[in-house]
């Protein structure tokens, strides 16, 4: 099988407006590569999820998105604080967002519902005080 | 229907750089997270939310079109980001209920 092909990015954790531009590159790139339509909106879906999550709770992060012939896999990586309850996190409109937050539209407690919901696969990593690490594949 | 026949059935084009779409069906909602857990794509998305993330999440969840509403006003900003991503754009004054209601009507 042929090396996977990596893309990494920096997500800015102080510019909330311009939050999903990883997932935007990610998608024209999946796009270039060939992908069906509905496995490019999961992939992107679900890594925008994730952005927004970095940028709201934990300062930002990177994201390193692997491509391979079997699967597409997301890396989110942060330095928040982690999450203390998992199991909580994961209901559907469980959300510790501020009001800001909420009046731009999110907050609604479906960012990591929607992670798990449009991919194959999710695990997460965190630790309260250091930080989460999310690995989610789309198989192909 | 194609998105660039909504401007002769009353809705003010702000953004059309990708007419061509079909709408098949119809989404309604503001909470931003909902929208991408729950609209199909080629869905035409009403929506009264008008900051820069809709257009993300218009682009992410793949719809074919968003729908402003109740004529709420739309920043400049907005517009000039919809045209960058191909994301099209048009404003109803109707309230949103009888915004889907004549979108029903036109894609029976």
């Amino acid at each position: 099988m042929s090396e996977p092909l990596i893309f990494h990015f920096d997500v800015d954790g102080e510019n909330f407006t311009s939050a999903g531009q990883a997932s935007t590159q990610v998608k024209k790139n999946l796009r270039q590569l060939g992908l069906s339509p509905d496995i490019i909106r999961r992939v992107s879906i679900a890594m925008y999820e994730g952005e927004i999550n970095m940028v709201i709770h934990a300062d930002g992060g990177t994201a390193d998105v692997g491509v391979t012939e079997e699967y597409v896999e997301i890396v989110l990586k942060d330095h928040g604080p982690g999450i203390p309850n998992v199991e909580q996190a994961m209901q559907e409109g469980f959300s510790t967002a501020t009001d800001t937050i909420r009046s731009l539209g999110f907050g609604a407690g479906m960012g990591l519902p929607n992670m798990k919901r449009y991919t194959d696969s999710m695990e997460i990593d965190t630790v309260v005080g250091v930080g989460t690490t999310i690995t989610m594949r789309v198989n192909l | 229907m194609k998105v660039k026949e909504l401007p002769a059935h009353g809705f003010e084009p702000l953004a059309l750089p990708d007419g061509e779409r079909e709408i098949d069906g119809v989404y309604i909602g503001d909470l931003l997270s909902w929208v991408m857990g729950r609209a199909q794509m080629d869905n035409a998305w009403i929506t009264i939310m008008t900051n820069v993330n809709v257009i993300a999440v218009a682009s992410l969840a793949d719809t074919s079109c968003v729908i402003l509403a109740e004529g709420v006003e739309m920043p400049a900003d907005l517009v000039e980001t919809a045209l960058e991503k191909d994301i099209n754009v048009l404003r109803s004054t109707q309230p949103i209920y009888e915004t889907a209601i004549q979108l029903a009507g036109l894609i029976s």
